[in-house]
């Protein structure tokens, strides 16, 4: 693909972000009715997009991760590195407003009996030991490789996991209180699909951006090394 | 088929030999069960219920397992053995089948140690505790053994193993401690078979990649 | 502000300051880039005169 055909994939990616993300926030605020939660159920409509946006990156990594070692393309390493990088970000920010979220809706920061925060914290965990994986070894194709592998591990782990928090409960945390689900009205499911949209296209932009950066990084050393 | 398997009885059987002349790494299992779970009557106050130390038993299983995984490719590292292995006409999956079933060895010694003293030093242990240690036994050597062959590439390899395990042992624990607590174990038993059997077959497929230079 | 109010805008101000963070870091780097351009550049205009 030309630099130039690129650069217009992330020069619209950020675009239709630019626009999206605003209109969500103004749909969010402006349009979206108040439920009986109160305002703190506007923290919703980021919270659940940021959580999806991060399964989306941990799904993209473990894609590419399969892609290095299936088809042995060399650039499949680093895009699956860079979207973990971006899950794990997009993860922290879940648990923050996750958090949040628990903080106001139920007078605590932390709830062992919310799966879904309880899911990204076992996620959380794996995907930083990724890192951790990746910087004890020397850069190389076996790196790569391991790498890889972690990166499906990871993505199977995931409803595994879910699965087995599911099961905890109910033995550690007999449900007390009920998930606030996904009834919502039709002008409620627009908002979270534009939030949901603006927020996906976000993280396109922002894997770009920096998969573009570290590319740059790799061509710079390379010069580098001719003109020496 | 039959070479396959005679490879992996092969492999399985110099890692259980060895370890019967060098006895370095199940006593040292053994040690540390007992200790944990002294360790654990001391932790746990006065009036716990049975059910708080029966998931310490499993945080006892999971840590001696991983003791002993954080010595399952030592040697063949320190010793350049894993170069020869590769260079063996063997397919790579392999040399993981073997290894897990060492560990799985090493680890069914320890627990045969290990049940009895739980249930001496607190509280009885019952078939569905037994049967959900021995599925648990197969995910965590499956998974362990990977993960270990990674750990032993990079640099500080006893810290790493433990960070690469844990999340991927939680869902073992509870499925484990699901099995020994909870009025119908068999969902957990179930559950536990699940991740067994899905671990198995990714930690048998990617193997080779992970070992490959 | 209601209490209510106050937690949301925390939510809204974390994506906020996360995704901002990441800007600032991704522009040191391509400050770093420049930098290492124009002494690359720099590299080969000199070769090229003592050619």
């Amino acid at each position: 693909m030309s630099t130039s055909l690129r650069n217009n994939q992330l020069a619209l990616s950020a675009t239709l972000a630019a626009v999206l993300v605003p209109t969500a926030i103004a749909l969010v605020f402006f349009y979206a009715p108040v439920d009986e939660d109160g305002l703190n159920q506007k923290i919703f409509y980021f919270h659940v997009p940021i959580a999806l946006a991060a399964y989306a990156c941990f799904g993209w990594g473990a894609w590419k991760g399969l892609v290095h070692l299936w088809k042995g393309k060399p650039g499949a390493d680093l895009e699956s590195y860079v979207a973990i990088h971006l899950g794990v970000i997009f993860g922290a920010m879940t648990l923050l407003t996750g958090s949040l979220w628990a903080k106001f809706r139920w007078g605590h920061w932390w709830l062992w009996s919310e799966r879904q925060l309880v899911l990204f914290l076992v996620l959380f965990l794996f995907y930083s030991a990724y890192f951790m994986l990746r910087y004890s070894v020397e850069p190389g194709p076996a790196r790569a490789n391991m790498c890889a592998v972690y990166a499906l591990f990871g993505v199977v782990l995931i409803p595994v996991s879910w699965l087995s928090i599911r099961l905890a409960n109910d033995f550690i945390h007999p449900t007390v209180f009920t998930r606030h689900g996904p009834q919502m009205s039709g002008s409620m499911f627009f908002t979270f699909c534009v939030s949901w949209a603006g927020l996906l296209l976000l993280a396109a932009t922002m894997y770009r951006v920096e998969l573009a950066g570290k590319r740059l990084d790799a061509r710079l050393r390379e010069l580098r090394e001719l003109l020496a | 088929m039959s070479t396959y398997l005679a490879d992996v009885a092969t492999l399985a059987r110099k890692d259980l030999r060895l370890e019967l002349r060098v006895r370095s790494v199940v006593p040292s299992m053994l040690l540390f069960v007992v200790s944990a779970l002294v360790v654990f009557h001391f932790a746990l106050p006065s009036g716990s219920s049975d059910l708080a130390a029966k998931g310490l038993l499993w945080v006892a299983i999971i840590f001696t397992a991983l003791l002993g995984l954080t010595r399952a490719f030592v040697a063949e590292r320190e010793q350049r053995l894993l170069d020869g292995l590769l260079l063996a006409p063997c397919d790579r999956s392999a040399i993981w089948l073997a290894k897990t079933v060492s560990m799985l060895g090493f680890l069914v010694v320890a627990e045969l140690v290990a049940l009895p003293a739980f249930a001496l030093f607190f509280s009885g242990i019952d078939g569905a505790t037994v049967a959900g240690v021995a599925l648990a036994n197969l995910g965590i050597c499956a998974v362990g053994t990977v993960l270990a062959a990674m750990a032993v590439a990079g640099r500080a390899r006893e810290l790493l193993l433990p960070l690469l395990f844990l999340p991927l042992a939680i869902p073992i624990v509870v499925g484990g401690v699901g099995a020994s607590v909870a009025d119908e174990p068999a969902r957990y038993l179930g559950f536990l078979a699940l991740y067994d059997a899905v671990f198995a077959i990714i930690s048998w497929a990617s193997f080779e990649y992970v070992v490959t230079e | 502000m209601s209490s209510s109010e106050k937690y949301v805008a925390a939510a809204y101000l974390v994506v906020f300051v996360g995704v901002l963070a990441w800007v600032a870091i991704i522009a040191s780097k391509l400050a770093r880039l420049q930098r290492e351009v124009a002494e690359l550049v720099e590299l080969a205009r000199r070769r090229r005169d003592a050619a």
